[in-house]
């Protein structure tokens, strides 16, 4: 992409400082946008653009909005800045380097949902950077720019950040919800959906990093325009956090619809050390493993294609294995994460994660006998389709997938048990 | 603070403007959110959540401090138990395992001469292994937890955290 989108601090030099920002543009959208359109504009502007939901699960963002309760005062938005998918830290760039471009785009949330205020969710490790924001959005309010009657009109927006505490179920917008109410980070049960009652129980956007990212461009350039990026049903650019065996890893702004091979050889500079790529996970912990096959790499990287060969296209976080990798090893990593990270409150993740890890532990210490490989699959299917969040989902999906398409890598564990 | 209200702790005394402040950000009747600023409010005061910081956090936004120490065992950032004056806290998930981070972990313990979870004999550092801290393409890499926050340290060399290690303990030691 000749002109980056989103990762625009990569073409301009100090795009983290505000007056910078300004002069190329920033904030002049949110100008526009509150003297010239009506919230529904926005909306209707936003559905038009296809946008979809960058923090996983690719739901259009317009369509999301529309969803608010009509005529029910306060709204909140909140910015789901929890960031903690293994293999992703695109939202890390973007807050940190162009943290005003994402500003921008929860005031043009904001004003599409008619909220004043907004709070940013960003995960507790993230110490440092969220400290820096608050001094941005302290800028920002001091020019008016944020805060009351912004640009001298009626929409007033307050923005706070809200620093988690080290827990990954909180990326799961009603957990993050809980969570910012002080309590534990625990999933609801939905309906109700937070657009209809979230935060303090009152309407709510639940929106992630880099999804408001997009609103800005959206909003100068046109739905039209952003329509021509990506593909017919997953439009505009993406930034695909690559890792891993690849020489350059690091975070690629591409349209939805690049190959993983081009993602992975022409911009990632391929294998590192010249050995052969044996696996993808091309959504971090939370998607299924890929044989890393001719018609996997050509496969376009959107919301439609990825799950036509066996995965999915998740937060967009690409995790490159190389042929030294025993797939079972992948899985008792993955498994570990989740064990960690389930949040207790269903049986079958808090239950059935405490098992595939003993299993897998079990396997990798030599000490079991056959058969251990069909348990452990059996346990990662008693899981499925019985939690109330994704998260017990995702946690089986590296271990089912793993058995199905790499079963050489666990069964060459099994010991003859003696 | 009414008479009624909650015995002024070591907390309200020395940070009641910070306190303020911060309940300022939710609606007067949604205080309880305050909660997770406050424990870390607590935590660097203390090195780590003790007893009466979970009452008087607990005191000051009407929980009980059940409530409040719960939140304590859930969130992996809050310490109930105090540790080496920092926390290296060294990610070894999988993409940054892929890169290395397992064996960088173990050799840093090696130096350190202790296993991971313990603290060095001078006091001053606990090696942990934590999950994903979105740090992956600058692996090997840790996150230093002490009373000033958190801070990241990325593209590790086992020499350069010892290094690093050297300028902690002439801080601590």
């Amino acid at each position: 992409m000749a002109d980056h989108i989103l990762l625009r601090h990569r073409d301009i030099p100090d795009l983290d400082r505000l007056e910078v920002y300004q002069r190329h543009g920033g904030f002049e959208t949110l100008r526009r946008t509150i003297a010239e359109k009506s919230p529904q504009d926005v909306i209707d502007i936003v559905k038009a653009s296809g946008l979809r939901g960058r923090g996983g699960a690719g739901f259009p963002t317009g369509v999301k909005w529309g969803f608010l309760t009509p005529d029910v005062f306060p709204r909140y938005v909140v910015v789901n800045a929890d960031e903690s998918e293994p293999g992703t830290f695109k939202d890390r760039e973007i807050m940190e380097r162009n943290p005003f471009q994402l500003l921008e785009g929860i005031a043009l949330c904001a004003y599409a949902a008619r909220a004043s205020t907004a709070y940013v969710y960003c995960r507790g490790e993230f110490w440092d950077l969220a400290h820096e924001l608050e001094v941005r959005i302290a800028e920002a309010r001091q020019k008016n720019l944020l805060g009351p009657k912004i640009f001298g009109s009626d929409f007033s927006l307050e923005v706070y950040v809200h620093l988690g505490a080290g827990a990954y179920i909180c990326g799961e917008e009603t957990a993050l919800l809980e969570s910012m109410e002080g309590k534990l980070g625990q999933p609801r049960l939905r309906p109700p959906f937070p657009a209809a009652k979230g935060l303090f129980g009152r309407p709510t956007v639940v929106n992630n990093v880099e999804t408001l990212t997009n609103l800005p461009p959206i909003l100068e350039r046109g739905a039209e325009w952003y329509r021509s990026i990506g593909t017919k049903d997953s439009a505009g650019p993406k930034v695909f956090s690559l890792s891993g065996h690849v020489a350059q890893p690091g975070n690629y702004e591409l349209p939805l619809g690049t190959t993983f091979r081009t993602l992975i050889f022409d911009h990632g500079g391929g294998v590192a050390g010249g050995r052969k790529i044996k696996a993808i996970l091309p959504a971090g912990a939370s998607a299924p493993i890929l044989p890393a096959t001719d018609e996997v790499l050509d496969t376009p990287m959107d919301y439609e294609s990825v799950p036509k060969v066996g995965s999915m296209l998740g937060s967009a976080s690409v995790i490159v294995m190389d042929d030294t990798v025993d797939v079972a090893w992948v899985a008792l990593k993955t498994t570990r994460f989740f064990k960690h990270e389930s949040c207790g409150k269903c049986t079958p993740c808090r239950e059935g994660t405490f098992w595939m890890l003993r299993v897998l532990e079990r396997l990798h210490s030599g000490q079991d006998g056959e058969g251990q490989v069909d348990g452990l699959y059996a346990v990662a299917r008693g899981i499925e389709g019985k939690c109330l969040c994704p998260l017990g989902e995702f946690s089986i999906m590296p271990v089912t997938s793993g058995v199905e398409r790499f079963r050489a890598d666990f069964v060459a564990h099994e010991g003859d048990g003696r | 603070m009414t008479a009624s209200g909650p015995r002024v702790g070591i907390l309200l005394e020395k940070h009641a403007a910070q306190i303020e402040a911060i309940l300022a950000r939710y609606p007067s009747d949604q205080k309880r959110s305050a909660v997770m600023p406050l424990l870390y409010l607590a935590q660097h005061e203390y090195g780590h959540v003790s007893k009466a910081a979970l009452e008087e956090i607990a005191g000051i936004l009407d929980l009980s401090p059940t409530q409040v120490g719960s939140l304590v065992g859930f969130y992996s950032l809050y310490h109930d138990e105090a540790a080496g004056s920092v926390r290296m806290q060294i990610c070894t998930d999988l993409p940054c395992a892929l890169r290395g981070a397992e064996t960088f972990a173990r050799q840093v313990c090696e130096n350190l001469g202790i296993r991971l979870g313990e603290t060095t004999a001078d006091g001053v550092i606990t090696v942990e292994e934590v999950m994903c801290l979105a740090g992956c393409d600058r692996a090997p890499m840790f996150q230093v937890q002490d009373d000033q926050g958190i801070h990241y340290r990325e593209n590790q060399t086992v020499e350069s955290a010892m290094a690093w290690v050297a300028e902690v303990r002439k801080k601590h030691g």
